[in-house]
């Protein structure tokens, strides 16, 4: 018998049959592991599909990839239910309200994997004019899967590195539980106008607005006297 | 003369009846000789009509002399005329053969072009596109809309002097990124807002623009009134639901706005360009190699057909001549695409009929087949990349999964393929639920597909013995021994057998093509030397057309002499127009009937919003 000073499984000794099956540990060092284990092997993601990079991700969920294995085959039609938005294909301007209202419906702990070269920064179409250049200028992105489209396998091994990712997350630290501010993390939906508006730079904006209405000015100005004389 | 007569194949020679295009075009000429002459641009060959006469000079092309199917309508700036012009395909379902094209050109200023809405209603979304592209005014268009845009964006993008956000150069390829060896310029940095966007100079957000859908719910037939039951009086709202964006059932990111009595629907109007990704404006940049790998992700489940139509257009204009070996190839890699999809589509027919993902897992596991096949072909599953003009990139592999390719072929098309062919028979097309659900149901009459311009599978579902690969034959397609399945109720099951049938000619014609791919081995795959940089000896305009999956896939190429770029380059994209027909084979039918129906027309959304 040692000293029960550091932790728990200091004052039990396990016999040697056991020790494969039996884990020493103290509540603190066990819930999170727990929690963990929990979540990442029922990874549900929602039912989403933008364009091409979908159908490789529809094949990765049948059976000769069989997602099955990593608990993620449940694929749930309302973002109620799902943890996991999959951002699959390419992000347009008339769909990118969409896509946050469906980010702000998902319940915390929810995680954004931009899937393809499109979702992570606009791909071919970049240069498009309809064509948001990269869903993480809306969204917080846990994993980028690159690709055009990502194979299946490409896919799974996104899907294990937020696997990872959840591992490493500990209840004391976890954004999720804080109770001071409700609408932590909804992220302000877009709007359309004649171009798509991110209500967050509206003083950008107003104040790109102000100095072409300066130039203007300026410009009349120029040009003004020399019509006249 | 005599030149002409040696040089043309004895089959067609002058001295034969005439061509019923030739004899079409002499005749409106005849009727209309202040209206319509011929089109003086080198190059052009079609048939320019004054603005005001067109709806007088299309009736008579489809009620007289037998046009009567309106394949293509797409907008063209000629910025240099200061012109707005409309370009119309027109074919003949009876006779077959080549297109009689009309021009027609309005002052860039003013353009307004009376709509052909009441001649084809199949010109609805055609028009409705060019209009939110160029901002053509289509007279007497009973809801001219933007389509791809939403309303409320600032512009027309597709005229030539309008700059998205990203603008760098008129032309590709760019200048260097790195001019200096390490100052990397990304577009966002040179942005204000960091992102892909622009306002009109001076915009001041105020809250009011964002009011976008009024005239959307506007005219929806119904929309905000009652009915009052006769027996109880009891007063009924209409309701209006949206179906989509985001819905496991559209297939994508399309939408559909329905009005409801009950169940039954009223009215259906579809809401498209939530995958808008702007095809054509980019593809008018992209050098004419740089656009292949653009056509694969139009449907992107039918990679390698998209690249045949758009090869075709750029070989007519080329004048370019395919090696045997190539085209055999490009049969195989065409008819294999057309297996993949229609497994693809029926998987979510079914899928939405209620049989929730078990056919469909059946049906993928031929489709991964064909798909590895792809993949050692060209080097991706889905986005081959794969035809080049004048031949393809890569020859057949020496093995496919561990099989030499010629025992791999062989055995998926005549044993795995008919096999699962055999099963879907067994399994589903008998199968009562599947019948109950889907005879009847989705009625599209012989006339009206051909006046909406329905194209493939539910053209010939509903009576019209259409196949671009008999009535125009390219490629090999003439010298190949299938038919060409026609059935005549027009509702979802027929829909249904349309596409089982065709994959079993798909197969018909694989069987034929293996042979040849044996006795060509080693030969040329491309002719002349692999180009990157092509600059095109003549110019004019192109219209390649393949009978693609989903049904004619069409692209429109304009060039000048030695560009490097087309000028114009538009799709004419199935899915897309096949939609136009949705609400009317909707109409009178349950709310769940309107998934199955939707499925049954196989839509890609990459193509109905390019
Ligand atoms: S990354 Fe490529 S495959 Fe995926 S959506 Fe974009 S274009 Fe399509």
């Amino acid at each position: 018998m040692t000293t029960p000073a550091t932790g728990a499984s200091a004052d039990v000794a396990v016999p040697e049959e056991l020790q494969n099956n039996v884990w020493i540990t103290n509540i603190a060092k066990l819930l999170d592991p727990a929690y963990n284990w929990a979540r990442k092997n029922s990874v549900w993601p929602m039912v989403f599909g933008l364009a091409c990079c979908a159908i490789e991700m529809i094949c990765t969920a049948s059976s000769r990839y069989d997602l099955a294995r990593f608990g993620m085959e449940v694929f749930r039609a309302t973002p109620r239910q799902s943890d996991l938005m999959i951002v699959s294909g390419t992000v347009t301007k008339k769909m990118v309200p969409t896509i946050v209202r469906l980010y702000n419906q998902m319940p915390e702990p929810r995680y954004v994997m931009a899937m393809g070269a499109c979702a992570s920064g606009g791909g071919p179409f970049k240069e498009g004019y309809t064509v948001v250049d990269g869903i993480d200028k809306f969204l917080p992105v846990d994993v980028y899967v690159p690709g055009c489209p990502p194979t299946p396998q490409a896919l799974i091994n996104g899907l294990i590195a937020l696997q990872e990712k959840i591992d490493q997350q500990s209840l004391a630290t976890v954004p999720w539980y804080r109770k001071d501010d409700p609408t932590a993390g909804m992220v302000e939906i877009p709007v359309l106008g004649p171009d798509l508006v991110d209500v967050r730079q509206i003083d950008i904006i107003k104040a790109e607005a102000k100095k072409a209405a300066q130039l203007a000015e300026v410009e009349t100005a120029v040009t003004e006297p020399e019509a006249a004389s | 003369m005599e030149a002409t007569l040696e040089a043309s194949p004895a089959g067609d020679s002058p001295a034969i009846v005439a061509d019923p295009v030739v004899d079409a075009i002499d005749r409106l000429k005849e009727k209309f000789p202040e209206a319509v002459t011929d089109d003086p641009r080198e190059g052009y060959n079609g048939l320019m009509v004054n603005a005001s006469q067109l709806p007088a000079v299309a009736r008579t092309l489809k009620d007289e002399l037998g046009f009567d199917y309106l394949s293509s309508l797409t907008g063209v700036d000629q910025i240099e005329d200061g012109k707005l012009e409309a370009v119309y395909h027109t074919y003949s379902i009876e006779k077959g053969g080549g297109s009689v094209t009309l021009h027609v050109q309005v002052d860039r200023d003013n353009p307004v072009i009376p709509s052909l809405m009441p001649i084809w209603p199949g010109a609805d979304f055609q028009e409705r596109e060019a209009f939110d592209m160029y901002g053509i005014h289509f007279e007497g268009h009973p809801d001219l809309r933007r389509i791809l845009t939403w309303d409320g964006f600032n512009g027309h993008p597709l005229r030539k002097d309008w700059q998205e956000p990203f603008y760098e150069d008129a032309q590709k390829p760019f200048g260097s990124r790195w001019p200096e060896g390490n100052a990397v310029h990304r577009a966002e940095e040179n942005n204000p807002y960091g992102k892909n966007v622009q306002y009109p100079a001076g915009w001041v957000p105020t809250g009011e623009e964002y009011d976008v859908e009024t005239d959307m719910y506007s005219i929806l037939k119904g929309n905000d009134g009652h009915t009052v039951d006769r027996a109880t009086h009891m007063k009924t709202d209409k309701l209006t639901v949206n179906i989509g964006p985001q819905h496991p059932s559209t297939h994508g990111v399309f939408r559909m706005v329905v009005t409801l009595d009950g169940e039954t629907i009223l009215d259906l109007k579809p809401v498209m360009g939530y995958l808008h990704r702007n095809h054509e404006k980019i593809g008018e940049r992209n050098t004419f190699l740089g656009n292949i790998p653009y056509t694969d992700r139009l449907d992107y489940l039918s990679s390698m057909g998209n690249n045949h139509g758009y090869v075709l257009a750029i070989e007519d204009l080329m004048d370019l001549d395919v090696p045997e070996r190539a085209e055999w190839i490009r049969i195989l890699t065409v008819e294999l695409t057309r297996i993949c999809n229609h497994l693809w589509a029926l998987g979510f027919l079914l899928n939405d009929l209620g049989a929730l993902q078990t056919p469909m897992l059946y049906f993928y596991i031929e489709r991964e087949l064909i798909l590895d096949f792809f993949e050692t072909l060209s080097g991706a599953r889905m986005m081959c990349n794969y035809m080049r003009f004048g031949g393809v990139a890569y020859d057949l592999p020496d093995d496919v999964r561990g099989q030499p390719t010629m025992a791999f072929l062989n055995e998926l098309v005549n044993e795995r393929l008919p096999a699962a062919l055999d099963q879907a028979d067994r399994l589903m097309t008998y199968n009562e639920i599947v019948r109950a659900r889907s005879i009847g149901v989705g009625f599209l009459s012989r006339q009206d597909a051909i006046a909406y311009s329905m194209a493939g599978p539910i053209l010939r579902a509903s009576g019209v013995n259409y196949d671009v690969r008999r009535a125009e034959p390219y490629s090999y397609y003439d010298q190949l021994d299938f038919d060409v399945p026609v059935f005549y109720n027009g509702d979802i099951y027929d829909r249904y057998r349309v596409r089982i049938e065709e994959m079993k000619q798909s197969i018909r014609i694989i069987k034929q093509v293996l042979p040849h791919l044996e006795a060509t081995k080693g030969a040329p795959i491309i002719s002349g030397k692999p180009q990157y940089a092509i600059r095109m000896p003549r110019p004019g305009e192109a219209y390649g057309r393949v009978e693609n999956p989903k049904g004619e896939l069409g692209y429109y190429v304009t060039t000048k002499r030695r560009s490097s770029n087309p000028e114009r380059y538009h799709v004419r994209a199935t899915s897309f127009i096949n939609l136009t027909a949705l609400g009317k084979m909707c109409i009178g039918h349950k709310i769940a009937d309107v998934v199955a129906i939707l499925g049954s027309i196989d839509i890609v959304l990459g193509e109905v919003d390019r």
